[in-house]
């Protein structure tokens, strides 16, 4: 009796979380499945992009990039690990979740550098804007895995959603940061020749805060990458995909073989977007 | 004609800024403000007045509310209260896009660290005022050039400015600062940052652009020295009052309070003050016509050993010795025209004092103040020399400076002096008072004379 006097009235989080979702399924129902509709063709379009050409032209095409952006050693690589990759018969599901991390990093810059910005810019949005990034980035996969299902379906659509809430945080983090974080100075700088606030952040705080904004982008892939296997479990195909089979039939050689793909893309996609992310210009020297 | 007027300038920085004005005005100090309302008074009711063409030095140590002050001219700080007036325009009341009109065309400013932009070349950067003016790209990269050309940094204009050193930085922040032929220039501590050999440089090139461009210019600094080298007129704040306003010597001689007094104590004097500040009338002088025995009457009622001679119109001629005059009189000369000596130091009335001190410690006779047509315009004796130099400090680095000031300065003092003015000391290293012995030079010409 004692601990019951003690214990606090239960408020009911959960229910209201049922009953938003139920009324998101039912009133919002129209605009769920136009995002279902533009999320799964724009990834079957990337996809169907990127299959046009040939596996071995493909990994030629990733080995130039490589080169030109890198070094020809990475270049090398990139030949290499693409063609181990097609020589697994992992092709078909590589491109898939290829796509899958494509459009679901194009998505989440298009969505956290503004708000990044706006965070960067007002002290009230950014105040607003970290704990619904926090929640977002702690919040257990599994919890809004299945609502993303119920909203958007099985497969593709809700596994792009499913990424997206977990990959967008660092990208609207570190373009806050970066913004932030350019020498105020050079800001005032800026302002005191009569620089309008779009300009500044076009011509000077933009470029300055690119490093970060770029860390920000390949967290963003290195975060949807690792969302791979998790979609897979609602069928978002891919990788992913393979993975959970080959796991559910104990074939630990095939899943092995799926989890090297997805490493060698990370690799790749890693290292190509910390490359772009460096100043090309030689560094300063101090001049004396 | 002015050029920049501000009117009982306020900057208040935290909550209740408003009332802290209200308190301020009602003469709270900065702290009882600070206590009652939690807001900081950053400028607390200053009021400048700058000519067109003026150097305007805002002197003040970090905290003074300098910066602030200055950036309240361009509005990058929005006064809490009071009016800014640049060129007969209500600054305070401009508008969005009236105010970038005018940090583009009107005022640029320069900044301490420099504030380049570093993903931009120099040429770029330079022409930074001129792009947010939507100026073409040719244009603006023809002015940019001249700019740089103009700080003397031709042939960098592709550079980063990670290349460049600090003071070549400071240049193109120069530079970025000229290209949009802006009237006003803010000078924010340009030079602090720099090395001393290097800050020296670019004052110069302050001075000589200036005397070319007749900019109206605020600069901010902590060094009184350098505020006594380009100020035409300077003003000294604390803790966001301004404590006094006025002319470099002005400040220097007539400290209004104990803080000026304070912050003036270890200005180097002898850069600042010019022998217009120490001159005096001579004594008497003797005209070249004067017989020996009526030169020797007046030597003997003015206790003097030497005397300046000079033509009616004072275009001075040399100076005679009284034991000279007495071998003359013996003579039977008829005037002492043929006994003149030139063995005195010659000054104009704009030499810096520190200028002086050499001559002043080689000959007895006081240092002559001659105007360009060659007149006598009055003297400078020794004492007079180093009080004014001192001020009771002049030396405080070499020690105890109760010591100093008080008592007859002494050799020792002077040789340090004119090191420290970067001057060689006489050759013999012993530069002597009045009344002693003459050097070793002297006493042979004097030994030729009685020879």
């Amino acid at each position: 009796m004692a601990e019951e006097a003690l214990s606090l009235p239960r408020v009911p989080i959960g229910d209201g979380v049922d009953a938003a979702v139920d009324f998101l399924r039912t009133e919002l129902s129209g605009f769920f499945n136009a995002v279902q509709t533009v999320f799964g063709a724009s990834v079957d379009a990337m996809e169907w992009l990127i299959t046009l050409p040939p596996p071995l032209l493909f990994a030629a095409i990733a080995g130039l990039i490589g080169w030109r952006v890198r070094s020809w050693q990475f270049g090398a690589f990139a030949v290499v690990a693409f063609g181990v990759v097609d020589s697994m018969n992992l092709w078909d599901e590589t491109m898939a979740t290829l796509a899958l991390i494509l459009i679901a990093t194009v998505l989440a810059v298009i969505i956290s550098l503004p708000v990044g910005i706006l965070a960067a810019r007002s002290d009230a949005v950014s105040t607003v804007v970290r704990p619904i990034l926090d929640f977002m980035q702690t919040l257990p996969v599994l919890v809004y895995l299945i609502p993303a299902v119920l909203l958007l379906g099985i497969g593709t659509p809700g596994g792009l959603a499913a990424t997206l809430i977990f990959a967008l945080p660092p990208g609207v983090r570190l373009t806050e940061l970066g913004i932030r974080t350019v020498d105020s100075e050079v800001v005032e700088a800026a302002e005191a020749f009569g620089s309008s606030r779009n300009r500044t952040l076009l011509r000077v705080q933009m470029p300055l805060a690119l490093p970060a904004i770029m860390q920000g982008i390949n967290q963003i892939i290195m975060l949807a990458l690792s969302m791979v296997v998790v979609a897979g479990f609602i069928g978002a195909g891919g990788l992913g995909n393979e993975v959970v089979r080959s796991i559910s039939r104990v074939e630990v050689g095939t899943g092995f073989e799926a989890g090297l793909a997805v490493v060698i893309l990370a690799i790749f996609l890693d290292r190509l977007t910390s490359a772009v992310g460096q100043p090309t210009r030689k560094k300063s020297k101090q001049a004396a | 004609m002015t050029m920049i007027r501000g009117e009982h300038l306020y900057k208040v920085f935290g909550p209740q800024a408003r009332k802290a004005v209200d308190l301020f005005e009602e003469g709270w100090t900065r702290d009882e403000v600070k206590e009652q309302t939690g807001a900081l008074g950053a400028v607390i009711d200053a009021s400048i007045d700058v000519a067109e063409g003026e150097l305007f030095v805002v002197m003040g140590l970090s905290g003074s509310g300098k910066s602030t002050l200055v950036r309240m001219i361009n509005r990058l700080h929005d006064p809490t209260s009071g009016r800014v007036e640049i060129d007969g325009v209500d600054a305070t009341a401009l508008d969005g896009k009236e105010l970038r009109e005018l940090r583009a065309g009107k005022v640029s400013m320069v900044f301490q660290r420099f504030a380049l932009f570093p993903h931009m070349t120099i040429l770029d950067n330079a022409a930074w005022g001129l792009e947010t003016q939507h100026v073409d790209r040719e244009e603006r990269e023809e002015k940019a050039r001249k700019a740089l050309a103009t700080v003397g940094l031709d042939g960098w204009e592709a550079n980063y400015a990670s290349e460049l050193s600090g003071g070549m930085q400071q240049r193109v922040g120069l530079a970025r600062a000229l290209a949009t032929e802006a009237d006003i220039l803010l000078m924010d501590e340009p030079f602090s940052a720099l090395d001393p050999l290097i800050k020296r440089d670019m004052q110069s090139l302050l001075i000589e652009l200036q005397s070319e461009l007749r900019k109206t210019i605020i600069f901010i600094t902590h060094d009184l020295n350098e505020a006594m080298r380009l100020g035409d007129r300077i003003a000294v704040m604390k803790d966001g009052r301004i404590e006094q306003t006025g002319e470099p010597d002005e400040i220097l001689s007539n400290p209004a309070t104990d803080y000026v007094a304070e912050f003036v104590r270890d200005v180097d004097r002898s850069r600042v003050l010019t022998a217009a500040n120490a001159v005096q009338d001579p004594l008497v002088t003797l005209s070249p016509d004067t017989q020996p025995r009526a030169a020797m009457v007046q030597m003997r009622d003015h206790e003097a050993a030497e005397l300046f001679v000079t033509k009616a119109d004072r275009t001075l001629v040399g100076a005679v010795r009284d034991d000279d005059v007495a071998e003359a009189a013996k003579r039977g000369d008829r005037t002492i025209a043929d006994i003149l000596h030139h063995d005195y130091g010659q000054a104009s009335e704009d030499t810096p004092l520190g200028h002086t001190l050499l001559d002043a410690a080689r000959y007895t006779l006081p240092l002559a103040v001659v105007g360009d047509d060659g007149k006598l315009r009055g003297v400078i004796p020794r004492v007079t020399l180093l009080s004014a130099l001192a001020n009771q400090d002049v030396l405080e680095e070499e020690g105890d400076p109760e010591s100093n000031g008080n008592g007859p300065p002494d050799a020792a003092e002077l040789v340090a002096q004119a090191a420290h003015d970067g001057q060689p000391v006489a050759s013999d290293g012993q530069p002597h008072m009045r009344g002693e012995a003459s050097t070793e030079t002297e006493t042979t010409e004097e030994g030729a004379h009685h020879g």
